[in-house]
């Protein structure tokens, strides 16, 4: 679900070399027919993994939702009409704990991660020796398995582990160690910290791009009219950016949204529902409890929830003219 | 041109191939006779699965009992594989909906009603001299009728150091003579006031089915329950009752008083280590304690909260596919018939530390026979529950785990135990009952 929404905005990056006009010429001089099945012939691996992995599965949800099938039952499915969604909204606690903590969780983790990958993307953009160890170095929790680094966070978040006793060397041993994961009040902040440390050298590496494409000659002529640092950031900088931050935005958003990994290795929702998502909560009903038909109910909630939040931030940073 | 066209073909062929093989999803009773058991030689092979791929001691006996029941015929082949504990259900599960499952499998205990109720597995069909000599709770029975037996139980006790107890002037319990719920938690009062920072262990840092094996039967001592056991339809009043209330209260106070840790080390390491004094923990790890702790090891019955003592009962067991059937089904049968000899549940019992389902077999056993260094467990197997015998287990065992999960970090008992109870009970309606 989170690929060809993904893509979309990266087109928009390139679109000034505007691809569309070269198409047409090289098919034209291969010839008529020919040309065409090989487009077809090319075009298929992806529209065909697309259609059995992305639309069947979409429609198969969209259909189950409405019964009680179960993984496991002798019993044919039987539709249920709206049954499993009124119980989402109305007998499902844990359901709408799973929706707060997911736009929580997304709502804090964009900016911050956003803004933390452009702050860092700017500093090992300057023309100054090491800067390529240090790209290494914020990049490298990016190749780590997530799950490696969340069997690794799990432990340094023990109370006698590295978080707490780095906080109780600095405080000079003022601090009382808390167990960050089984603490309600902590467990989700504990898990925030951790998503954007391990993801954040990602968008750096984008951000970086963004920053190269930017023509030199630009800041040469801001600093010929006297912009300081900060202008030169407010009108070069950050207009040249605009088609990176877009595709930043939905990425970070869908990616948020869809958090799972974390919290399965970590807390398994709880404490007392205070890490559960809805991806998670669908895991746990639809597969674990078997109740197919409710999971799915779940994940077509959840689908139109992230369509209608990317549909918005398409509206709003669409352009203008 | 003609390369283009048979890629497009290639191509097309992809999908085809996917929705048949989606097509042949459900429809794996009908004809699993031939996909279980083929004839190579005059010999007919019957297919066999474990769990146990991780456990090499579990499988040097099951390698053991098939080259032995192998060479002791001219009619079957039993065929066996491994898979690691972790993936098992879910082969069993993609096997059954494929129709590829074999003829025979083994299950943990509690799962056997849901399998039986969705036509996985059949009447295991094995002589009744067999399964009426195990222990009660190493056969799996659904509506009557025998599914599943098994070669051994686990038992769940409490561990604690002789010299400690006499030195906080601790009774010492006995079977027949358990500790009551005000002597078991004056008793941990009095061993962290002698500087043990969480006398108990738990086992609280564990996660999944631990939860309802070994938590449920302190709450059916206090006289609740994770189902209301007449009816099999509701869990109302068996788990937010007064008595499920009291021990949700009691549980959580262990934690906030500081009495037990919900964070440290699966296993039995912190007790071995001196760090606890008391470990409420499983068979399987009193080896590696009597090691630690020699002579001074004792094994206690679990506390009587109100209705005596319990403890979990049903491990993994062995069933029938329902799609075996013709010579296969009758060298399945054979082999299970053969493989319940009392030197085979010996050294399960002895390789895997557990306890044997036989008195035949108890005897030869090494440590659990008479004069034997774990003979204690043998006597607390008559406090055996098993996990409520309903499809509905599924879902109560991981809604179990959760609301217990919270109730250890403080959440509001009454609370949580409600709404488990609206979980659990939404699952049964939704499925009419279980054929209940």
């Amino acid at each position: 679900m989170t690929t060809p929404r993904a893509v979309e905005p990266a087109v928009g990056v390139t679109a000034t070399t505007s691809p569309a006009t070269t198409k047409p010429s090289f098919l034209r001089r291969r010839g008529g027919r020919h040309g065409k099945s090989a487009a077809y012939a090319m075009v298929a691996p992806a529209t065909i993994l697309l259609f059995l992995f992305l639309v069947v599965p979409v429609l198969l949800a969209v259909g189950l939702s409405f019964t009680n099938a179960r993984l496991i039952s002798p019993n044919p499915p039987r539709f249920v009409g709206l049954d499993n969604f009124i119980r989402a909204f109305t007998a499902d606690p844990t359901f709408v704990r799973s929706l707060i903590n997911t736009f929580l969780f997304a709502v804090v983790v964009v900016p911050v991660q956003a803004g933390l990958g452009l702050l860092m993307a700017i500093l090992v953009n300057q023309k100054l020796r090491g800067t390529t160890f240090f790209r290494i170095v914020y990049f490298i929790p990016v190749v780590t398995s997530i799950v490696v680094v969340s069997i690794l966070w799990r432990f340094m978040y023990q109370p006698d582990g590295m978080v707490n006793s780095f906080i109780d060397t600095i405080t000079f041993g003022a601090w009382e160690s808390i167990a960050w994961l089984n603490n309600p009040s902590t467990a989700l902040p504990a898990i925030i910290v951790m998503s954007i440390w391990q993801a954040v050298g990602f968008h750096m590496i984008i951000w970086l791009s963004g920053l190269q494409t930017i023509p030199e000659e630009l800041y040469e002529a801001a600093r010929m009219d006297g912009a300081d640092a900060w202008q030169q950031f407010k009108s070069v900088t950050w207009p040249g950016l605009r088609p990176t931050m877009i595709f930043i935005l939905v990425t970070i958003t869908i990616a948020a949204l869809g958090l799972f990994v974390q919290i399965d290795v970590m807390t398994q929702g709880g404490p007392v529902d205070s890490t559960t998502t809805l991806v998670y909560h669908a895991v746990r009903r639809g597969y674990r409890e078997q109740q197919t038909g409710y999971g799915a109910a779940i994940s077509l909630i959840f689908f139109i929830l992230v369509l209608l939040v990317a549909t918005i931030q398409r509206y709003l940073t669409r352009d203008k003219d | 041109m003609k390369r283009t066209g048979r890629a497009i073909a290639a191509l097309a062929v992809v999908p085809v191939l996917a929705l048949a093989a989606c097509g042949r999803a459900g429809e794996g009773d009908s004809d699993g006779g031939t996909a279980t058991g083929d004839s190579t030689g005059g010999k007919t092979q019957v297919r066999l699965w474990t769990h146990s791929a991780g456990n090499p001691a579990e499988l040097e006996v099951y390698n053991q009992i098939m080259s032995d029941f192998n060479s002791s015929q001219d009619n079957y082949e039993v065929v066996s594989e491994s898979f690691p504990q972790g993936a098992y259900n879910d082969a069993i599960v993609a096997a059954a909906v494929s129709g590829d499952l074999p003829c025979l499998l083994d299950m943990d205990g509690p799962i056997v009603p849901n399998w039986a109720w969705a036509g996985y597995i059949q009447p295991l069909g094995i002589s009744e001299d067999i399964t009426n000599e195990l222990l009660p709770t190493a056969v799996g029975v659904w509506e009557d009728e025998v599914y599943s037996a098994g070669y051994w139980d686990a038992a769940l006790a409490i561990f604690a150091r002789q010299s400690v107890l006499e030195a906080n002037n601790i009774r010492i319990p006995t079977v027949d003579e358990p500790w009551t719920k005000d002597e078991f938690d004056a008793a941990l009062r009095t061993l962290k006031g002698a500087g043990y920072d969480t006398p108990l262990d738990i086992g609280a840092e564990d996660s999944g089915e631990w939860w309802p094996y070994a938590y449920s039967p302190l709450l059916q001592s206090f006289g609740g329950d994770l189902i209301d056991r007449s009816t099999f339809l509701t869990a109302e009043g068996a788990l937010n009752g007064p008595e499920a209330l009291a021990w949700g209260e009691w549980f959580q106070g262990l934690f906030t008083e500081g009495l037990a840790s919900n964070t440290g080390t699966i296993g039995n390491e912190e007790f071995n280590r001196d760090e606890v004094a008391l470990s409420y923990t499983g068979v399987w790890n009193a080896l590696n304690s009597l090691e630690a702790v020699g002579d001074d090891l004792l094994i206690l019955p679990p506390p009587d909260f109100g209705t005596g003592p319990k403890i979990g009962g049903g491990s993994w067991q062995w069933g029938i596919a329902s799609s075996c059937s013709g010579p296969a089904l009758d060298g399945a049968r054979a082999y299970l018939e053969f493989s319940f000899k009392p030197e085979y549940i010996a050294a399960f019992a002895d390789k895997q530390i557990v306890i044997p389902a036989t008195e035949a077999g108890t005897e030869l056993s090494e440590y659990f026979g008479e004069g034997g260094v774990l003979r204690p467990f043998t006597e607390l197997t008559q406090f055996a529950v098993l996990r409520p015998e309903t499809p509905a287990y599924a879902v109560i065992s991981t809604t179990f785990e959760t609301a217990a999960m919270d109730i250890m970090n403080g959440a509001d008992v009454k609370q949580i135990l409600d709404q488990a109870v609206k979980d659990i009970d939404a699952d049964i309606q939704n499925n009419d009952g279980y054929g209940f």
